[in-house]
């Protein structure tokens, strides 16, 4: 069954942030930052979203402002496309269709209605050497429009767009690759190269990867793999030339740019420091150390009041020229690897996976924001390459999301390891969840998997380990010494019980019934056959443990911890277990080594079904009896969706995504999806989001959804500068309410000393082009309303009709002219009433009433045309 | 190749001075260079930098400041004085006194007609420049402090002088101070330390550069008396600057050991308007940078380590060549060792004493690359301090070792020595000939029996020596009428020819016997840098400084075939691009078709009847010929054999029994007996 066309793998939230540059808006309010497909419009002061610019098919590789119009931004992608966006209201203006990936842009004031792109030569594909081009934009009037006017301008250059940079006034432009570095006039339309010796006596490194022009002067600062910072002068002839070095960086400058007046030079790298270095005075400089993170990108807003630093761990910090932190923007952190499954936190449905370094980061997939990070190993990190460190494991969460336990190792010097399993319990009081238990070494080696049983009156964890163990933890709501007494018998093996307060019994915050100290030890040590386990699952209502060792699997009773069954299927050992869902719940999925799915069913205790496909990855829908499968296929992985009763899949699909998938998760919607499509059904209680193999996470939309969310984006325009966010609404009604409280006598002096241009109405009318604004009969009305005084009597009606208005929004959308004139009466008193406490924001009525203007020039646009 | 006995030797304790100031003459390309202890030394830069002449120096007399008057060559020091010296003689020519306490700093004007001295009193006195001496002008307006540094605004109308927190402007004509500048002290915790200018610059412009102690380099308006910018280059002080000939390039050189440099640029490309803007950094030195000079295409920079490192600028060169290189000169390009091959005794020659050591003995199986076990320890037999102030110039050993013979600028002394194997006495020979005052060069006859001198004028003194007299016999004179100093001085084996060298580049054969001078060599372009006769079939070796190596046949008074085809086929361009110049040939006595040469990072071993190596061959290619089968040897293997073993080389001579003597100077131990650098903070220190 092919996959039907409705349903397509989307990169969903979490997408770096940091890919390229960050850029400021020209009032420094709005940040822009491109995200997987999107670009993402931050508020660099509160830190908020506020759109997501969405229309690109591939990965955005670059976003500039517009010169000549600063409410616009340019952006291009690897789909070959530049597209132009009006970053205030998120709408999408015009595309320019250009063919080739683009890997880069850059723009310049001297150049009107030319971007400059870096794509690949069209004559060698197969040997990546790019060029830069002018791109000629075409002035027409359609939305999606052709640009096929190229020029090329510097051959064999960079793809990275920090290795390209305008000089003063965009009289030329300086492009480093490798050792060279090239700068062309275009006035002269010469290009001079310079290079540099690989590497001198003195084992230094020359290529440099960044470069950036100082806006004034004609100086070209260069970063070096070695650390230097060369300042080039005097380029323009090819034997003259001079620069001079200087050196702060011990590693290679990753971002190096100079502030829009030429007076600071910022350069960054692995070092986490952003160095500030004054122009001209070289030997003064100033740092901002501890930044958590290597730095690869930095900008500057227009006005050099804020720079701008992206790291390597996702994260976007606004810093003030006065070197203090003002803000941090944190993405989804996936790192080179990920080591844990892919885990949603029951309360929060955020999903929890590695982060920093030895901490858990809970994501909310929902808004796209990490929520919090939480410090796991609680050791400083080191940022040293050799240096053994702790790493998270693996983590499992309980069914309510009660208790955490996490599994952190680091490997000996001598090929040994050393574990520790945590277990944390959630502190309402905290709101977060804290260290109850900390075991030392729970089996001798590695963790091979852990789960949480899910039902059951007491809560239990099941470890197994390399050493063929499989151990059970429980809760005992006793003293410490009994707890370490009941223990000792069980346990063959030496295992060690550390309590965060060693002597002390564990403080009150951890007990979940407050008088009883509670910790975790271990019930029982199984094994079989003194085989390795590998996997362990619990059945959805706890009642059974499947433990897999080598080719057999075993099922046991938990607590009584009694053998009841075992199945084997050679050959291959047990990769993956699973028990089904819901109506599935007699079945147990299994997945081998060699290639094989199997279902056994535990009522009959025999082999339901088996089918050879090699599954790496075996995820259950909580919500539902489905189940994922994922299987690698010649450098891609393959997607099933099935039922474990039903003999047919109910959804596939073949190359998901190159690469192999390792880890997958359902995540359950915020509400139901209505969906008929039988194939798209599987989608309706829960998402599945995936990690691709250079670790983009991933998700499947249904197409009817996406437009809606297209809808609903369309409708929201934003008409304030200020970001809107859910707090400052909040706090807003918040203040009015106060308002309101307040003395009505001065409010009403208030009111009639204030001047009626102070209006929104007014303004709006008379800041809105003139060619677009209704006959002046029809505004008539409106201004001269907005000139009057209202009553002070009759305040209280006044306030409660307002309030009715509110709740009845959305209906008086539709409603008919006439009706809204007659409230317009009502809306006045208030708006007069805001402007007279100093807000700017729109009271509902006149919205209402400026909503009837822009209908109304529709139509009157639309007879001027006829006639 | 053959085998050798080597004694490596490594108890000279040659200690090279700190260099003090130098001044470039950009018209002849040499440079005059001054060190601590008072020895002046010129280097030729069109001749590979070739250490043309040197002056020794003087116990009374100190050096602080250097300056060319068009080809004469005045010095000015703490004792008062303004010297001028005799570039042919080697030797000072006259001294003025200034009167005015020690003298700091001097200078000259672009028309070279008056001198200008800036004295410890405060003066600042004008000297008019005659020929054949100086004579005293004026005084400009006497200020408080000491003036440490001068220069003249190239119009000769105004000079500008360093003090001590202040920078004066004087009027020449009224001798009236017209600007006054207050220079700033710096950091706070150097606020209770005066501020040296140690260096000053008048542009042109009328803007005058600054470099003082409190490591600024600061440029000032001189119309308004104004700071225009000042650039931090060092926690310590700026001892020295140098500006180029069209004042587009600045060098300042520190106390860290860096030399700055600051370029006239215009900010924006094309735009008139230009400033001083910091480039480069070099950094070659490790102790204080005391003189800077920038020649155009380089960077000379020479300061307390006592190396005088040559750095060219990579973007005023077109090729490369051998002038791209960096250079380090370090060790004098002349021999300060002698050896009595016979008696295995070697002389060393100290500015201001000699030291006669007798070589050890070592005894075992020998085997190639191990060391044998010393039997005996070699043994200082003597120490002889030089009488007198002047430093000793040149000193010669006999081969027989029963005579020492050394030279200042003002005498020279013979000695007899009486060496029995335990005891040794020592005879200075009472009454010398009346001719011999001086000596630039001194060679003994292989028998011992005829000592050569080469003194004045290029001319050379034949001394018989017995053990009852000394007796003058004849004198050679320059038969071209060059007077220019013999530097290089070889006798045949078999006492019948005389070869002398001098700096303009004359190789003079004497016939000894017959008393007549035999033949000149035809000239060369390059400086002879070593020579030697063969002792078997009297042709001349002679190594230039460029590398060049020529054979020349005194009796048959042309060059050998062997020379011709070495300039046929030409050298090995790694060969030609050698640092530093030969200093030493020696003949293997047993073979007589190879002869060793030296410089001061190899020795090697030339043999004339091997083929030379081609440009594609490798030069240096023991290593590969020893892991090649006896029969690829043959045909990989070329006339040039190096050792790189032993280095830095100062002489490399074979004794009567086919050892081979090296002697070494470990950089690491001058770099010990120097004194501490300033205090800096390293990287993550």
């Amino acid at each position: 069954m092919e996959a039907p066309a409705e349903i397509r793998v989307v990169r969903c939230g979490g997408s770096r942030i940091t890919f390229r540059k960050a850029v400021f808006t020209l009032d420094s309010k709005f940040l822009l930052c491109p995200s997987g497909d999107a670009i993402k419009v931050f508020s660099s002061s509160t830190e908020e979203c506020v759109h997501v610019l969405q229309g690109h098919a591939n990965l955005v590789t670059g976003i500039v402002l517009n010169p000549s119009n600063h409410l616009q931004v340019y952006s291009c992608s690897l789909d070959g496309t530049v597209k132009l966006w009006d970053f205030t209201d998120g709408i999408l203006i015009k595309t320019y269709v250009v063919g080739p990936s683009i890997f880069s842009i850059h723009v310049s004031k001297k150049h009107d209605g030319v971007v400059f792109l870096v794509v690949p030569m069209a004559s060698n594909k197969s040997q990546e050497v790019y060029q830069l081009v002018a791109l000629h934009l075409p002035r027409s009037p359609g939305q999606e429009v052709e640009a096929k006017e190229m020029s090329a301008v510097i051959c064999d250059i960079s793809p990275l767009p920090r290795a390209i940079s305008f000089g003063r006034e965009g009289e030329y432009i300086a492009s480093a690759k490798g050792v060279q570095l090239s700068v062309y006039f275009f006035r002269k339309q010469k290009e001079y190269r310079f290079s540099l010796k690989a590497t001198d006596k003195k084992g230094a490194k020359n290529s440099f990867p960044c470069v950036s022009c100082h806006p004034e002067d004609d100086c070209i600062a260069t970063g070096h793999a070695d650390g230097k910072i060369r300042l080039w002068r005097n380029f323009n002839q090819k034997k003259e030339y001079t620069y001079s070095t200087e050196q702060w960086h011990h590693s290679a400058v990753a971002a190096l740019t100079f502030s829009p007046q030429g007076t600071k030079l910022l350069s960054g790298g692995t070092e986490s420091v952003l160095v500030q270095w004054h122009y001209g005075a070289v030997t003064k400089k100033d740092f901002l150390p501890r930044l958590g993170s290597a730095i690869e990108h930095i900008s500057v807003s227009p006005d050099g009041a804020l720079y701008c630093t992206s790291h390597r761990d996702n994260k976007v910090i606004v810093i003030q020229s006065s070197l203090k932190v003002s803000a941090i923007i944190q993405g989804l952190v996936t790192g080179d690897d990920v080591q844990t499954e892919l885990l949603i936190d029951p309360r929060t449905k955020a999903l929890v996976l590695n982060g920093k370094p030895g901490h858990l980061q809970f994501y909310s997939l929902h808004r796209d924001k990490q929520l919090y990070n939480l410090d796991i190993v609680q050791q400083e990190y080191i940022h040293e390459s050799g240096l053994r460190q702790y790493g998270v494991m693996q983590a499992a969460f309980d069914s309510d999301g009660a208790w955490l336990a996490t599994v952190e190792e680091r490997a000996e010097e001598d090929g040994g390891v050393d574990v520790s399993l945590k277990l944390w319990a959630f502190s309402d009081a905290a709101h977060s969840f804290q260290l109850n238990t900390t075991i030392y070494m729970p089996h001798e080696g590695h963790i091979c998997s852990m789960c949480f049983r899910d039902g059951g009156e007491t809560t239990t964890l099941v470890t197994t380990g390399r050493d063929g163990h499989f151990k059970a933890w429980v809760l005992a709501e006793d003293t410490d010494t009994q707890g370490t007494a009941d223990c000792k018998p069980l346990s063959r093996q030496r295992w060690y019980c550390l309590w965060q307060t060693p002597s002390d019994p564990p403080p009150v915050p951890f007990v979940p019934t407050p008088g009883i100290s509670s910790h975790w030890s271990c019930e029982f040590v199984g094994d079989y056959h003194l085989l390795t386990p590998s996997a362990c699952c619990f059945s959805a209502d706890g009642s059974l443990l499947a433990v897999s060792f080598r080719e057999v699997v075993t099922v046991w009773r938990p607590g009584t911890w009694e053998l009841l069954a075992t199945f084997s299927q050679p050959p291959g050992d047990i990769r993956d277990l699973c028990f089904g869902r819901l109506g599935c719940s007699k079945f147990l999925l299994g997945t081998t080594t060699e290639g094989v799915l199997c279902c056994w069913n535990l009522l009959t205790c025999s082999v339901e079904w088996s089918t050879a496909l090699d599954v790496i990855l075996l995820q259950s829908d909580p919500l539902s009896d489905n189940m994922a499968a994922f299987s690698a296929a010649a450098g891609s992985t393959d997607l099933f969706v099935f039922k474990p009763s039903e003999p047919r899949p109910l959804y596939s699909q073949k190359a998901v995504s190159s690469g192999v998938v390792r880890r997958a998760v359902f995540a359950p919607h915020q509400e139901a999806l209505q969906s008929c499509e039988e194939s798209a059904q599987w989608l309706n209680r829960s998402r599945l989001y995936f990690l691709s193999d250079n670790m983009d996470l991933m998700t499947f939309s249904i197409k009817s959804e996406e437009d809606r969310i297209l809808a609903s984006s369309k409708q929201l325009v934003v008409d304030d500068s200020v970001a809107l966010t859910p707090f400052c609404l909040l706090l807003g009604k918040h203040r009015q309410a106060q308002r309101n409280e307040q003395d009505p006598l001065c409010e009403q002096v208030a009111a009639r000393t204030q001047l009626p241009q102070r209006s929104t109405a007014v303004r709006e009318l008379l800041h809105t082009p003139a060619h677009v604004l209704p006959p002046a009969s029809h505004l008539c009305t409106m201004f001269v309303n907005s000139l009057l005084v209202s009553k002070p009597g009759v305040r209280g009606a006044q306030e409660s009709e307002e309030e009715d208005m509110e709740s009845e929004k959305e209906e008086e959308m539709g409603e008919s002219e006439e009706e809204m004139e007659s409230r317009d009466a009502a809306g006045r008193p208030a708006i007069q009433n805001e402007a007279a406490d100093g807000t700017a924001s729109l009271s509902k009525g006149q919205e209402r009433e400026l909503r009837q203007i822009r209908k109304a020039d529709f139509s009157w646009v639309s007879a001027a045309l006829d006639c | 190749m053959g085998e050798f006995k080597v004694h490596r030797v490594r108890f000279f304790d040659y200690m090279p001075s700190g260099i003090r100031c130098m001044a470039f003459n950009q018209r002849t390309e040499r440079l005059a260079l001054a060190r601590l202890d008072g020895t002046v030394e010129i280097f030729n830069f069109s001749d590979r930098y070739f250490q043309e002449k040197v002056i020794p120096g003087n116990d009374a007399r100190s050096v602080e400041a250097i300056c060319w008057v068009a080809n004469r060559l005045f010095t000015t020091g703490l004792n008062g004085e303004i010297t001028e010296y005799d570039l042919e003689n080697l030797c000072p020519k006259y001294s003025v006194d200034a009167f005015g306490g020690p003298i700091w700093t001097v200078a000259c004007n672009a028309l070279g007609t008056h001198l200008a001295v800036g004295c410890e009193d405060g003066s600042v006195k004008l000297f008019e420049v005659l020929p054949e001496k100086i004579r005293f002008e004026k005084n400009l307006d006497r200020q408080k402090g000491r003036i440490l540094s001068l220069s003249w605004h190239p119009s000769g109308t105004r000079i500008v002088a360093g003090s001590l927190d202040v920078i004066n402007i004087f009027d020449v004509q009224s001798g009236h101070m017209m600007q006054r500048m207050l220079v700033d002290r710096g950091t706070v915790n150097s606020r209770t330390r005066e501020c040296v200018v140690w260096s000053v610059f008048f542009l042109s412009d009328f803007t005058i550069i600054s470099g003082d102690s409190s490591g600024k380099v600061q440029i000032w308006d001189s119309h308004t008396g104004t700071l225009n910018k000042a650039h931090l280059v060092s926690k310590w002080d700026v001892l020295a600057l140098s500006l180029s000939q069209d004042e587009s390039s600045l060098l300042a050189g520190t106390s860290e050991g860096t030399v700055v440099q600051f370029q006239f640029l215009s900010p924006t490309l094309g735009a008139s308007e230009k400033e001083w803007v910091r480039t480069r950094t070099f950094k070659h030195h490790t102790h204080d940078v005391r003189a800077v000079a920038e020649i155009g295409t380089a960077v000379v920079s020479g300061g307390v380590d006592t190396q005088l490192v040559v750095r060219p600028l990579l973007d005023k060169v077109d090729v490369k060549s051998y002038d791209t290189g960096l250079r380090k000169i370090q060790f004098p390009h002349r021999p300060l060792v002698s050896c009595a091959a016979k008696a295995g005794l070697l002389l060393f020659q100290f500015p201001v004493q000699l030291e006669l050591w007798r070589l050890g003995e070592g005894e075992g199986p020998g085997r190639p690359g191990h060391s044998l076990i010393v039997t005996r320890k070699p043994e200082k037999l003597l120490q002889l301090k030089r009488k007198g102030e002047d430093h000793i110039c040149c000193s010669a050993i006999s081969p027989c070792g029963s005579w020492v013979v050394y030279s200042t600028v003002s005498s020279i002394r013979l000695h007899r020595l009486q060496y029995d194997g335990s005891n040794i006495s020592i005879a200075k020979v009472p009454r010398l000939p009346k001719v011999l005052r001086s000596a630039h060069q001194l060679c003994f006859s292989a028998d011992s029996s005829r000592l050569f001198v080469a003194s004045s004028r290029s001319t050379v003194h034949v001394i018989a020596l017995s053990q009852s007299e000394c007796k003058y016999l004849h004198t050679f004179k320059s038969c071209s009428g060059s007077t220019e100093p013999m530097h290089l001085l070889v006798a045949s084996a078999d006492g019948r020819w005389l070869a002398a060298a001098n700096r303009a580049c004359e190789v003079h054969v004497y016939n000894v016997r017959s008393r007549k001078p035999h033949c000149i060599v035809p000239l060369y372009g390059s400086c002879p840098t070593a020579m030697a006769i063969h002792p078997s079939t009297n042709n001349l070796l002679m190594v230039h400084a460029d590398q060049l190596i020529f054979e020349y046949s005194i009796e048959e008074k042309q060059y050998t075939d062997w020379s011709r085809r070495v300039q046929k086929e030409g050298l090995h361009r790694l060969w030609l691009e050698r640092d530093t110049p030969v200093t030493g040939v020696t003949f293997n006595p047993s073979n007589a078709s190879q002869f060793l040469l030296h410089d001061t990072y190899m020795f090697c071993i030339v043999d004339q009847r091997l083929p030379l190596p081609d440009q594609k061959a490798q030069l240096y290619n023991q290593l590969t010929l020893k892991s090649l089968s006896e029969q690829d040897r043959k045909s990989y293997s070329h006339a040039f054999k190096f050792c790189k073993k032993y280095q830095p080389l100062l002489c490399v001579s074979v004794l009567e029994d086919q050892s081979v003597v090296v002697v070494e100077r470990p950089l690491l131990d001058i770099a010990t007996q120097l004194p501490a650098p300033v205090r800096q903070k390293k990287f993550a220190t």
